[in-house]
């Protein structure tokens, strides 16, 4: 007489499934309650698409003329807000990934006050920046600069951070063996190893940069932002498309550049 | 180079003193070493894995900090140094490490330069303005190890044993007064594990230094050692000439006799 | 300093490099051309560190009074964060996989590349004022905005993430004589699945941040809230609202990687 045994498998254990079904659970309520508060006027739900064909016809065709009067010399001044910040943000992100790389800040006291700058300078969005130092320079090209410089210490100093604790810590306990200053051990040990990933880094940033000044201008930081504020302003739709299609090629541009350079390097 | 009782400790060169480190209190790794060391030429650790030779090494130019005890390097005593000491005392103690441990994105010859940093500023270290002298020593290593070909090549196109012979270069770049090796040949196949230890013993021999190298392999050790000592346990059990290690010895250090046909 | 004495003489490897110079004087030359051309000038900055000392004077301590505008600001946002991703991320499952060039042909996979690429191309407020033009003031114009943002991330890393995924496995499962929706489940899904989870909960984070942006050019949330603290200079208000963003943009963080760390 043979008897089977009924094995039972699954895939997750009881824990892990109460805890997936939780999380769709939450994502369920959170849909439900968020469609039923948020105020949006039904009418202008099912108006949506024939007003963007209105928004979108008015666009065309584009008016070429406007780029090199107010245009070009926008572009310029958005390609060095992105520059000229990516490049302020080292002065401040440099020595706070050092405080925040477990490995070679052992206090945990300038761990956290590294956490915190990090994690407030990424909270706050560099239009919201932008703002801050408009109400304190005035409208113009300092507050972008600087807006783009603090939104990027937060995203350059947490991943420069993270290639930092990832080094290999053998090659820098050899250097602290032949009795290395702690500056050598940075200079030799940790830094020709972060070398590829510090590049990386920067080009990414300048590369989400460039997108971020363009925009800055509509709270009057600079740049081609503030050309776009002022035909918007003026309901001149068609050299608004001029400078949204000059806005899509400088990032496609700046795409290509960080592509070519990440292959040099790699 | 002997010395008799009475000036041996003015002459010793390093005197490790009651050393004991615990990793978790209560459960010491190291309990209580006491050695002297005069004499130059290979000495040889053997143990089994755990029972706290990487620890010792690492105590004495304080990679780790030891819980207890003294360590005098020429009558200067390591375990309490600090900052700008400190590193004067490590620069006179060359390393060699298991895994070799070179700066792989840097040149070899900038790998044996790495030996001088304990001599340099930071500032002339990230400029690389090493003296002409340093790299005319540094070539010379890498000539006296058999890699002058290979000076300007990047240090991970290297194989094992030719990392290991930067290690070695760039540990008697320091012009060391002791040399330390933990392992130094474990990650070796047997053929480049022995050039390895004539590398080191020729150094030792050639520089008047001793060499204290950890070390599994016990005929290997048996070859090149001056003196041997067993440690097992966190103890010294056995600290003398290689002839005098008997089978008993190495029963008491590593357990068990199957291992020993 | 111990020295050993060497006996022969070899050159300096160290020599500096022509290339490694020239990057250098071309990053000075940028500074120095670029300083120029913005005209920044030193006076402007010492103003502006003058104003900068009034207002962080103003700012704090900060003002919570106005409690109510900001508890619906921060409602607001939250609404436009969770509704656009959760469509956003239903949208993106199919899209990504319509564009993946190992899935479908090409005459259905490049167009739909191009239109994901299209979503990403632009920076979320352009989005947004264009969608507040057409649709309106409010909300809605921050969830389609914010829809469209998500699309161009996920749908892209999920085609990518489809493009890399071994086919032994589908093959398997299509031996078996699966239908196209089993093949999908059993053998596309459980390989892409961890990392699908990984881009929507950092694009979850990164609509949080964005909906209490896009409200500063009428898009809905806590931005709106913002700008007009600025514009009639109640700072301390301005400070209490920016502890707040900071405060949920940390509580988001923190529960996406509950969710990973679940998921994993």
């Amino acid at each position: 007489m043979q008897t089977t045994i009924n094995h039972h498998w699954q895939r997750f254990t009881l824990k892990q499934k109460l805890a997936r079904y939780s999380v769709y659970l939450v994502i369920v309520v959170a849909m439900i309650q968020s469609i039923r508060t948020v105020e949006v006027i039904p009418e202008f739900f099912y108006d949506a698409p024939e007003q963007m064909m209105d928004l979108f016809s008015r666009m065309w065709p584009m008016e070429w003329t406007y780029y090199p009067i107010s245009i070009h010399g926008a572009i310029i001044e958005t390609l060095n807000i992105a520059t000229l910040g990516t490049l302020l943000t080292l002065i401040f992100a440099i020595p706070l990934a050092l405080m925040n790389a477990s490995n070679i800040s052992k206090s945990l006291w300038s761990h956290w006050i590294a956490r915190f700058f990090l994690v407030s300078s990424r909270s706050v969005n560099s239009l919201v920046w932008a703002l801050l130092f408009v109400s304190i320079f005035g409208p113009g090209v300092i507050a972008g600069v600087l807006a783009i410089a603090f939104r990027s210490i937060g995203f350059i100093g947490k991943l420069l951070a993270e290639a930092l604790e990832e080094v290999d810590m053998g090659s820098v306990e050899a250097l602290q063996a032949t009795g290395a200053s702690p500056m050598s051990v940075l200079l030799k040990g940790y830094w020709p190893q972060v070398l590829p990933a510090f590049f990386s880094i920067i080009l990414f940033r300048w590369d989400i940069n460039v997108r971020e000044s363009a925009v800055l201008g509509l709270v009057g930081a600079g740049g081609i932002g503030v050309v776009l504020n002022d035909s918007m302003n003026l309901f001149q739709w068609q050299r608004v498309s001029v400078a949204l299609f000059a806005i899509f090629m400088v990032v496609i541009l700046a795409e290509i550049v960080v592509v070519n350079i990440r292959k040099k390097l790699i | 180079m002997t010395t008799t009782a009475g000036i041996a400790d003015t002459q010793t060169l390093l005197s490790i003193r009651g050393l004991q480190k615990e990793y978790v209190a209560g459960n010491p790794i190291l309990k209580g070493i006491d050695i002297d060391i005069t004499e130059q030429g290979i000495i040889a650790i053997i143990g089994p894995s755990g029972t706290g030779k990487s620890t010792l090494l690492r105590c004495i130019n304080r990679l780790i900090d030891p819980t207890q005890g003294e360590i005098l390097l020429e009558q200067q005593d390591l375990s309490k140094a600090r900052g700008k000491q400190l590193r004067t005392l490590r620069r006179k103690i060359g390393m060699v490490f298991q895994e070799y441990n070179l700066v792989e994105r840097l040149s070899v010859i900038e790998n044996v330069l790495t030996g001088r940093l304990g001599y340099m500023s930071a500032w002339k270290a990230w400029r690389r303005n090493f003296s002409q002298e340093d790299i005319n020593t540094a070539f010379e290593l890498l000539e006296a190890v058999g890699l002058a070909e290979h000076a300007k090549k990047r240090a991970d196109s290297l194989s094992g044993g030719q990392r290991q012979r930067v290690g070695i270069a760039r540990a008697v770049m320091q012009n060391p007064r002791v040399l330390l090796a933990d392992e130094p040949t474990s990650s070796l196949d047997p053929k480049t594990a022995v050039e390895i230890m004539e590398l080191l013993e020729r150094f030792a021999l050639e520089k008047n230094i001793p060499a204290l190298v950890n070390i599994h392999d016990v005929k290997l050790a048996r070859r090149y050692a001056k003196r041997m000592i067993g440690m097992s346990d966190g103890v010294v059990i056995y600290d003398g000439p290689p002839e005098g290690i008997t089978d008993d010895h190495l029963k008491q250090i590593y357990g068990g006799e199957s291992w020993l046909v | 300093m111990a020295r050993l004495t060497p006996t022969s003489s070899h050159e300096n490897p160290f020599r500096g490099s022509w290339l490694v110079r020239s990057i250098w004087l071309l990053a000075a030359g940028y500074l120095i051309y670029s300083i120029n051309a913005m005209d920044l000038k030193w006076s402007r900055i010492q103003d502006g560190m003058g104003h900068a000392g009034t207002m962080l004077d103003r700012m704090f301590p900060p003002n919570f009074s106005r409690w109510e505008l900001l508890l619906s600001g921060l409602a607001e946002s939250l609404e436009i964060a969770i509704i656009a991703s959760i469509v956003g991320i239903i949208l993106s499952l199919f899209l990504g996989l319509f564009s993946a060039r190992n899935f479908m042909p090409n005459w259905v996979s490049i167009p739909m590349r191009g239109f994901i690429a299209l979503c990403r191309t632009f920076h979320p407020v352009i989005i947004a004022i264009l969608f507040v033009k057409s649709v309106g003031f409010g909300p809605l114009a921050g969830i389609l905005t914010l829809i469209v943002a998500s699309i161009g991330f996920i749908a892209k890393l999920f085609a990518e993430a489809i493009e890399e995924i071994s086919l032994k496995q589908v093959e398997a499962i299509r031996a078996t004589g699966a239908g196209f929706a089993s093949i999908i489940l059993f053998s596309v899904m459980p390989q892409v699945f961890a990392r699908f989870i990984g881009f929507s909960t950092y694009q979850l984070d990164s609509n949080l941040r964005n909906s209490t942006m896009i409200g500063i050019v009428g898009a809905g949330g806590l931005g709106g809230t913002l700008f007009s603290a600025f514009q009639r200079f109640d700072y301390d208000f301005v400070s209490a609202i920016l502890i707040t963003i900071i405060a949920l943009i940390m509580f988001g963080e923190f529960l996406s990687n509950i969710v990973r760390r679940i998921f994993r």
